[in-house]
């Protein structure tokens, strides 16, 4: 019986709960994307894209099936359904282990990845954070190079000249952006001290986001001053996302016209339908770990937090439970805002060429975010907090 | 012949990126909103919207057959339809007339006439080749089935599709 009561069962449960939402969300998020990709990017270019399923409820009996407003909100149902019954087919001629464990890989270290997010403040005084590590960043970051596993052992099993192209170039794009992308935030840690993602919200509920300061109503000379170096950071930042997500104007893994589908291109099915998940999860943990660290997370201006504290004084008739839940939409909704932005640039950005990314990569933002930091640091040198 | 091609000349904001990405991103926006708001023209949405109303007089759609205005059937079965049909796709059954008959003159009629629309290529050589302008090219170009048989128009479909026509025919419209 030392043994029961020696587990935290309170513990086990909140995280399980806890992730179980989180994967629930993020999982219909995802699917929500790829619908959210295909109707911006017709809308783009002037086509209508998926605007006829709706949601069979005249199956279930009632008169007519339910299309809301702007039609085609079935589409993911349909696709999912369409990926799970497919044939799943192995072609004779590939790596069988490999070949099995690479989307599993893809996926997990995606999935993973997701842990440290923090989503919400607090929902009924427990953190709205799966796992309150100190160095969530670095976590990061680290499952995120992972991913590369996946990508390269997909490449590598296929036994095919176009699957291996896209992995070793998804391989090496990922490898040279994550220099950059480490490099960049090094000048937040420099500004906030601290590795721990849930305080790092805190720090800018408290002193105004990172990238809009004024949002806690003061500014002063250390704000305007560290602003720039911030910003600099952000947009490098964002930038070396794109490319570690595969995005593009960065997707040359999968070129469609120079490599077939990249390093997916041998996959059907659920397989295929796994690295797909993994792309579009990867980009929302990307999207997440941006909001967390430059846009405040799930903090808006006037709105108090899970624990009733903070914002407007009017707002605290309500109960705080209520508050908790409006923080999660408002962190999922920020999410959202910079997913829609990630398809906009897609439509609007050609491909670079091979050599442009890598010398982009390796000039360019590599020495920004070096140069950075040391800007950053004279500052906070110059004028401690 | 070897050949350059002049590079053109970059500004420095040009060569920045940053702004003429901006640009572009000004301009799939203006796309985006112009979308939204229904100012941009959109394709024809079809089972909904039709182009019925725009179909030109002498479009070839699904071959039907016609009576003329006294009820009668102009087809005389002289299978001249049959023999030109490039994919065979018209089957007659010539019957003839009894001869007490009030138009035994005109000796036959079809007795079966089937079109099968799987086969059909919407040519108008049979409507070209007629005699007795029996036979039309229609302006039904959605045809259907569930199975092999149901594309098979006989002839009560296809006098249902063709109805009556009266006076002088298509044939002699100098846009056919």
């Amino acid at each position: 019986m030392d043994l029961l009561t020696s587990i935290d069962w309170y513990l086990i449960f909140t995280s399980l709960a806890k992730t179980v939402v989180v994967l629930g969300i993020i999982l219909t998020m995802v699917s929500y994307t790829v619908y959210a990709e295909r109707r911006v990017s017709a809308l783009i270019q002037d086509r209508l894209g998926p605007n006829r399923v709706g949601f069979p409820i005249s199956l279930l009996g009632a008169k007519n099936d339910f299309s809301p407003f702007l039609g085609g909100l079935g589409q993911p149902i349909a696709d999912a359904v369409k990926l799970l019954i497919k044939e799943d087919f192995t072609p004779a001629h590939v790596n069988k282990l490999y070949y099995w464990i690479a989307p599993a890989l893809g996926i997990g270290a995606v999935i993973v990845s997701l842990a440290v997010i923090p989503f919400g403040s607090s929902f009924l005084g427990d953190k709205m954070v799966i796992a309150d590590v100190n160095a969530g960043p670095l976590f990061i970051f680290a499952f995120s190079s992972l991913g590369v596993y996946g990508i390269v052992l997909a490449g590598w099993s296929s036994n095919s000249k176009y699957s291996f192209l896209g992995s070793i170039r998804s391989s090496s794009q990922m490898i040279s952006y994550e220099l950059s992308l480490g490099l960049s935030v090094i000048p937040l840690f420099l500004i906030l001290g601290t590795l721990n993602l849930s305080d790092i919200v805190d720090y800018q509920v408290k002193n105004g986001w990172l990238l809009i300061p004024f949002t806690n109503g003061h500014l002063d000379l250390r704000k305007i001053l560290l602003w720039g170096p911030i910003f600099i950071s952000f947009v490098t930042f964002t930038i070396s996302m794109f490319a570690e997500t595969n995005r593009l104007p960065f997707d040359l893994p999968e070129a469609e016209q120079e490599l077939v589908g990249g390093y997916h291109t041998e996959y059907s099915s659920m397989k295929f339908a796994l690295f797909f998940l993994g792309e579009y999860a990867a980009m929302i943990a990307g999207c997440s770990l941006i909001v967390t660290l430059f846009l405040g997370g799930w903090h808006l201006p006037l709105i108090p937090d899970g624990a009733g504290v903070g914002g407007w004084e009017a707002l605290h008739a309500i109960p705080a439970w209520f508050w908790g839940l409006v923080n999660i939409a408002v962190f999922f909704g920020k999410v959202a805002l910079l997913l829609l932005f990630f398809i906009w640039v897609r439509w609007t950005l050609p491909r670079f060429r091979y050599d442009q990314l890598m010398r982009l990569g390796w000039i360019f933002f590599f020495e920004i975010a070096l140069v950075n930091v040391f800007l950053t640091a004279l500052i906070v040198a110059v004028i401690p907090n | 012949m070897a050949y350059t091609v002049a590079r053109p000349k970059l500004t420095f904001w040009e060569k920045f990126y940053l702004p003429q990405v901006v640009g572009g991103l000004a301009i799939t926006f203006r796309h985006l909103v112009n979308m939204l708001a229904g100012r941009t023209k959109v394709v024809m949405q079809y089972p909904e919207e039709k182009w019925d109303a725009s179909l030109p007089p002498y479009y070839r759609g699904a071959p039907a057959l016609v009576k003329d205005e006294k009820g009668r059937e102009r087809c005389v079965a002289c299978q001249l339809c049959e023999f030109i049909c490039p994919p065979r796709a018209i089957r007659i059954l010539p019957g003839e007339l009894p001869a007490e008959s009030k138009w035994s003159k005109v000796e036959k009629f079809p007795e079966q006439f089937d079109i099968d629309m799987t086969r059909c290529i919407y040519c108008g050589m049979c409507e070209e080749v007629c005699p007795e302008q029996a036979i039309f090219l229609r302006k039904d170009y959605a045809t259907t089935g569930f199975s092999r048989d149901q594309m098979v128009h006989d002839k009560a479909r296809l006098y249902e599709l063709g109805g009556t026509l009266e006076g002088l025919v298509f044939k002699w419209n100098p846009l056919k």
